[in-house]
């Protein structure tokens, strides 16, 4: 009701709602009654979501209350599946309501004729704003809803958002001038609460691990008990093997199915109308289900190890029951001892109703410079235009001039202090100021190269004359032999070979089967789950929730050595082996304790400790060296955080990666061009070369700075790690122990990956080189003498047997 | 900078981190595959990276001036990304390569990049360049027949397994009739040895020598033929020493 008085006032508005509850059809119901008084031919109303598949659904159920109301409407949908006719069609008669994605947007608004096909829109309905503020495609529909505004001044925005933690911000979204206060904020109330247990394991309480199968017994039980179940994930590595355990536990022939990012298209739409359809009884999924159409008869949601965030936790429990008056119901599956405190964490906090999430990020510069190229094929603008259009965007408000005009000028020439490019021009300038395309080729280019979603280099899966099952990162067919088993798609696969197309599988195999693991597809834990783990651990009073082995744990560590404060830190040094370990609760998260680890080590080194390798896991860092770490007061200083860790990031891969995604999406590297695809290795090789010399020659150009800032934002590692060493200066406890504590235990299990720098690369290979000679007694060595192949291949001399110390040749993720 | 001395055809030669390669008796530096001015062939096409990929390839090149002094510098072929490449050089570019090039005798082996003479360079252009035992061509060719060979144009590259993940840097390839030089340029990616193209130069393996910051960090190679030709995979060892 109170959308429809903020439809009539004319205002724009921010729907709050928990997921279901009819929120869309809230969103619509303005325009479609104001379409029934008042018919008119044109674009109305224009729907954005981030995904095809919900524009398709909601087209499909709004033609129903359209035509229960007696109106005589179009309703078409428009993405990257639309073909080439209906597209043209719309162009030239457009329907009164329009569905779209934001990459569909963005090219509907770079034709000359944008301003025809938008002039009379009246409402513009964003869903699921709060999962698009804060990503680039966000930042990419922020920059087109301004444009929309400048093209049709009278337009109403109606932002649909999930319960976030920062409703302003997201208003600021739905305000012509990213002024929340313009915009009402309604907030649906909310429905019963979610009830949500966990569901521990029958036998013993595991230490370490993360995938949470020693529990899919019970999950299996209760998967039988309930109607129709969704099993949630953290990664797909995770999904393929739940799913396979549930698969062997199967003895009632249930039909579940899987569904995660890396499946083909065609597969996951099978699914999702099979669940549609009721024909399935449980789905384990990733992210990939996080959003989507409601299937309103899912009975419960099972999460399968901890949630690592509220905000997340309660988006996927909305999944369940999407009815307001019965609660949903879900359960958590901790997967090992500290995942067990995590996730009573999480179930207080959303029993007291608190949402955790950091505000919306500002908008990346690389999406600015596609959208400003996209705007001069629209048509020639003034930059003062533009940059005021670009400012009354929320993403880009805080945007400055100098950082609007470095842009513009990338987008023209390359923007480099050393002049040359002038005469490659896309963009001139006429003599009252406009900016121009040069040619229809530059057009061309930009709707080539469009969006801002930049893949890792990916293989296809193909079944040997069979079909295409998925895609696999290219790193992990590289560590594989003929011959290897992996799983994929919920099934054990064996590696053949690798064409030029495709990997091509074949299905069983024998052994030990592996599993796709995917780049960056964990989340660390968030920070104000992490204050709630601590509050537990630290006062035996919140234990009485937690299982009998748990509260056991904790009252050993109390013993033998102590539990880690609310506030400081906790330290213990141990020996074990012939190493020193100290492990350091600091409860930040995978990605800084990885970072610090680094940081100790390297102070370590300084200091003659002979430091050997390191790991971070959500809830410790670990250290192990030659000798005992004293002085651990200094390690732990906030000069930690001075120059040498800027120069470590900016050698990391991580930054890298960072700016390979800018080059890509600012339109410095090729996405696709007619007749040459490049494959991602090679991108991602010309990526980094010109990262280096860019670096070397121009350190400040727009485009460094860029990276340096989304990496600012992205590691929010760094801010973490400032404030845990800040948190813990002069309250660092030290506990010298003469054994392993029970806490460590779960670290010290935890397989973990010594995170190398690209600095330390070069000792690396030393140490390899060097370690085979030793092992050799130099008889191996290199003298010179140029011969084909190794030693034995060419001359009967003398030597050791081979095999004890043979190394193969690996080939695997490119490091530079 | 520690360089490798390698002996082929009774010579010895010197293998640079840098990924040049020193004859000392006759006083040779041969350098390949700088591909200059790819930046702007980039830009010619609408795609801006960065226009420092001259200036850094050559500043690359000048310590080697120092180190070695040559009297004669051979580029290897492709040593400018496009036949047009040496007109769009920008001026100082230009000025700082006919300073390095000073007096020495200055060869242009021709490349499939650059099949013309460098426009308004000094030196003499060339599909191939003969001195005592040894051939200085572009691209290899397999055979018995061939001679004692340098060549580039595949812009080795190999990965030697470390207690942290394989490492992959550019490399040398050599066995006892050739070898292969990385390529030099600041815009050059490299291609595995392990590749068929590389792999069928070098039936019998050989041995490789990574690029370090300043040292070169050798390996044997095992023969690579089978395999590798079937399903451009890792073939056999490499063994560090």
């Amino acid at each position: 009701m109170e959308m429809l008085a903020a439809a009539e006032a004319g205002e724009s508005a921010l729907l709050i709602a928990p997921t279901g509850g009819g929120k869309t059809l809230a969103g619509f119901l303005p325009s479609l009654i104001q379409l029934h008084r008042d018919p008119r031919p044109g674009l109305h109303t224009l729907y954005v979501s981030p995904l095809k598949a919900l524009a398709v659904d909601i087209a499909r159920n709004l033609t129903i209350p359209a035509e229960e109301m007696g109106l005589d409407l179009r309703i078409e949908t428009r993405t990257g599946d639309t073909p080439a006719n209906r597209r043209a069609r719309q162009r030239q008669d457009p329907p009164q309501i329009l569905l779209t994605t934001p990459e569909s947007l963005t090219l509907l608004l770079s034709l000359p004729d944008a301003g025809e096909i938008f002039g009379n829109l009246a409402c513009v309905v964003i869903d699921e704003i709060h999962a698009l503020a804060g990503t680039k495609r966000g930042d990419q529909l922020a920059l087109c809803l301004s444009r929309l505004s400048t093209l049709a001044p009278g337009l109403r925005r109606v932002g649909l958002s999930a319960t976030v933690a920062h409703p302003k911000a997201l208003a600021a979204w739905c305000a012509r001038d990213a002024d929340p206060d313009k915009v009402r904020l309604v907030r649906a109330a909310g429905g019963a609460a979610p009830e949500i247990g966990t569901i521990l394991p029958a036998g013993r309480l595991p230490w370490g691990g993360h995938m949470g199968l020693s529990t899919m017994p019970e999950v299996y039980e209760r998967l039988r008990e309930a109607g129709v179940s969704i099993v949630f994930t953290n990664t797909r590595a995770q999904s393929e093997l739940c799913f396979q355990a549930l698969w062997r536990l199967n003895e009632d022939n249930l039909p579940i199915a899987l569904h995660h990012g890396s499946l083909t298209v065609e597969q996951r739409r099978k699914v999702e109308a099979a669940m549609a359809a009721g024909k399935l009884r449980a789905v384990v999924a990733t992210a990939s289900l996080d959003l989507g159409i409601d299937w309103g008869a899912v009975d419960q949601v099972i999460q399968v190890g901890a949630p690592k965030g509220v905000a997340r936790l309660l988006q996927r429990v909305g999944r369940a029951n999407h009815r307001m008056d019965e609660p949903s119901r879900a359960a958590l599956v901790p997967a090992n001892r500290f995942e067990v405190i995590e996730c009573r964490a999480a179930i207080e906090a959303v029993a007291e109703g608190e949402v955790d999430g950091d505000p919306p990020r500002p908008g990346g510069l690389d999406v600015l410079a596609q959208h400003i190229l996209a705007m001069a094929c629209h048509a020639p603008f003034f930059p003062d235009d533009l940059y005021a259009e670009v400012k009354g965007a929320a993403a880009y408000a805080t945007l400055s001039r100098r950082d609007f005009d470095d842009t513009l000028r990338f987008v023209e020439d390359g923007g480099y202090a050393l002049s040359g490019y002038e005469r490659f021009r896309r963009l001139f300038r006429d003599y009252e100021g406009r900016v121009h395309v040069r040619g229809p080729q530059v057009a061309r280019q930009l709707r080539m190269n469009l969006g801002t979603i930049v893949e890792t280099p990916l293989l296809k899966v193909r079944m040997r004359g069979g079909p295409i099952l998925g895609e696999v990162e290219e790193w992990f067919v590289s560590t594989l032999e003929p011959g290897d088993n992996f799983i994929f798609a919920g099934q054990v696969l064996r590696y053949e070979r690798l064409d030029p197309m495709a990997v091509i599988v074949s299905r069983g195999g024998e052994g030990e089967p592996r599993v796709p693991a995917y780049a960056g597809s964990k989340l660390p834990l968030s920070t104000s789950l992490a204050l709630r783990v601590r509050e537990i651990l630290s006062n035996p009073r919140h234990w009485k929730a937690l299982p009998e082995p748990v509260r056991e744990w904790l009252a050993m560590q109390r013993k033998r050595s102590e539990l880690p404060p609310l506030e400081g830190l906790l330290v213990e040094v141990f020996p074990r082996g012939n190493r020193w370990f100290l492990v350091a609760y600091c409860f930040e998260g995978r990605l800084a304790h990885q970072t610090l680890g680094m940081l100790v080590t390297r102070r370590m080194e300084h200091m003659g400790l002979g430091p050997l390798g390191f790991l971070g896991t959500d809830y410790v860092m670990a250290v192990w060296s030659a000798f005992e770490p004293t002085d651990v007061e200094h390690l732990f200083e906030e000069d930690l955080l001075g120059e040498e860790l800027e120069e470590w990031i900016a050698e990391s891969s991580m930054l890298r990666r960072t700016f390979r995604n800018i080059a890509t999406i600012a339109g410095l590297l090729e996405k696709n061009h007619p007749g040459q695809e490049k494959s991602g290795r090679q991108m991602s090789m010309s990526a980094d070369l010109i990262y280096d010399v860019l670096r070397k020659h121009e350190p400040d150009h727009i485009l460094l700075r860029a990276t340096r800032a989304e990496a600012a934002f992205g590691l929010t590692d760094v801010a973490r790690i400032g404030s845990l060493l800040e948190r813990a200066r002069g309250r660092i406890r030290v506990r010298r122990l003469n054994r392993v504590s029970p806490l460590a235990v779960p670290a010290l299990i935890e397989e973990g990956r010594e995170w190398v720098s690209g600095s330390a690369e070069d000792a690396l290979l030393a140490e390899a080189v060097a370690l085979v000679e030793e092992a050799t007694g130099g008889e191996d060595s290199f003298t010179g003498d140029l011969t084909d192949g190794t030693p034995e291949a060419s001359a009967p001399k003398e030597h050791p047997p081979r095999q004890s110390r043979s190394m193969r040749l690996a080939r695997r993720r490119p490091r530079r | 900078m520690i360089s490798a001395p390698v002996h082929l055809a009774g010579e010895r030669l010197l293998l640079d981190p840098s990924g040049a390669l020193f004859w000392p008796s006759r006083q040779i530096l041969a350098v390949s595959d700088l591909h200059l001015e790819k930046g702007s062939h980039f830009a010619r096409h609408g795609r801006f990276v960065p226009p420092y990929d001259t200036r850094e390839t050559l500043s690359r090149l000048a310590p080697l001036m120092r180190r070695y002094t040559p009297g004669r510098i051979v580029f290897l072929g492709d040593s400018f990304h496009d036949a047009e490449g040496a007109s769009r050089m920008q001026a100082a570019d230009r000025a700082a390569l006919m300073h390095l090039l000073g007096n020495r005798l200055v060869t242009w082996v021709l490349g499939n990049h650059d099949p013309v003479a460098p426009d308004g360079l000094p030196g003499e252009a060339v599909e191939e360049f003969r001195e005592g035992p040894f051939v200085f061509r572009h691209i290899g060719m397999a055979g018995k027949e061939v001679g004692f060979e340098f060549s580039g144009h595949f812009h080795p590259k190999a990965s030697l397994p470390t207690r942290c993940g394989p490492v992959t840097r550019p490399c040398f390839l050599a066995d006892a009739r050739r070898v292969m030089l990385p390529a030099f340029g600041a815009y050059t990616g490299g291609l595995e040895i392990t590749a068929q193209p590389i792999a069928a130069l070098f039936p019998r393996g050989g041995r490789a020598f990574l690029l370090g910051k300043d040292r070169l960090y050798s390996a044997a190679v095992g023969p690579m033929k089978h395999l590798a030709a079937v399903t451009g995979r890792p073939a056999e060892s490499l063994q560090p020493t």
